[in-house]
């Protein structure tokens, strides 16, 4: 258990949790991002930064 | 230049302090906001980055998000070590501690059934994924087909076997699931990743998470160990222990 600990986190890993998990909160400015905007943002600069030349394998999905 | 609350969790009181050297956001230490019963962990952050235009801009760019998804989950990690945080999704940010205080009465009983539900409890998160195909032997790469029947027939054949990874993978990971089911309380199934965006090797076919007790970590962690060399070209991945983030969604 400590070598799966000390490992870094993988940024996939934890995006799946914080942009799909967590207490979804209408705080006083984040009201008017969706939850599927938010994810649809981050999975859009993901995968324009990791490689511009990758075709978005998310297209199905949103 | 204004500024915001951020909140990382909602949790109960804490019976031993956060540790002093502990930052998040931006480098701001997280304080402790205590209201009715129960505590909402924030810190500032500017008001630029986290209004609804500024986000906008800010999640497009990949170092930024980076940074604060590992700040965020800095500080709940820290919670972790001295009670059971309720993980609030990324970016939930308020004007001042007055909306922070409204938001707490109106969630009150939510939160309190959900603390309870996952008290002392964390989750692991397991993946299993295909191993990319072997390379085909040069033998048959060579050999040009002599006609185009022989053609025909070793991409059928190549096909096949292809077929034949994708459902042995496929009833691994069920057979899999099945018996980490039994072993923990509760599970979400996340999308499988994008090996672009992973950077892992191979295709990811099962992307879960899995509640369970303290207790039961050490049984659960053994049980995907061992499962790890049972079928070849199949590949297991273990994270954790995570707080329940996956567990903390509306229906908590």
């Amino acid at each position: 258990m400590t070598v799966v600990e000390r490992r870094e986190i993988a940024l996939v890993d934890l995006l799946d949790r914080l942009l799909a998990g967590g207490v979804v909160i209408t705080g006083d400015l984040t009201l008017r991002i969706a939850d599927v905007d938010l994810v649809r943002i981050d999975l859009n600069a993901l995968i324009s930064s990791v490689n511009e030349t990758v075709p978005s394998p998310f297209e199905e999905l949103l | 230049m204004s500024a915001l609350r951020y909140v990382y969790a909602v949790c109960r009181p804490l019976d031993a302090p956060l540790q002093a050297e502990l930052t998040g956001i931006g480098g701001a230490p997280p304080a402790l906001l205590h209201h009715h019963g129960l505590v909402a962990v924030v810190s500032t952050v500017p008001e630029a980055d986290f209004d609804e235009q500024g986000l906008r801009a800010r999640l497009e760019d990949l170092d930024w998000l980076s940074a604060t998804a590992r700040a965020h989950q800095g500080v709940i990690a820290a919670l972790s070590t001295v009670t059971t945080p309720l993980p609030l999704r990324l970016a939930t940010v308020f004007r001042d501690d007055s909306g922070i205080r409204a938001m707490i009465e109106s969630r009150e009983d939510d939160f309190r059934r959900a603390l309870d539900r996952l008290e002392g409890r964390v989750e692991w998160g397991v993946k299993v994924f295909v191993e990319s195909e072997p390379a085909e032997p040069a033998a048959a790469q060579a050999a040009k087909p002599a006609s185009g029947r022989d053609y025909l027939r070793s991409r059928r054949r190549h096909s096949e076997a292809h077929e034949e990874r994708w459902q042995q993978a496929e009833s691994f990971a069920r057979s899999l699931h099945e018996r980490l089911s039994l072993h923990s309380e509760d599970f979400r199934m996340h999308p499988a990743q994008n090996s672009a965006l992973s950077g892992a090797s191979g295709q990811n076919v099962l992307n879960a998470a899995y509640l369970v007790p303290r207790s039961g970590c050490e049984e659960f962690v053994e049980l995907v160990d061992r499962t790890k060399d049972e079928t070849p070209g199949i590949r297991v991945e273990l994270t954790g222990p995570w707080a329940a983030y996956s567990f903390s969604g509306e229906e908590a």
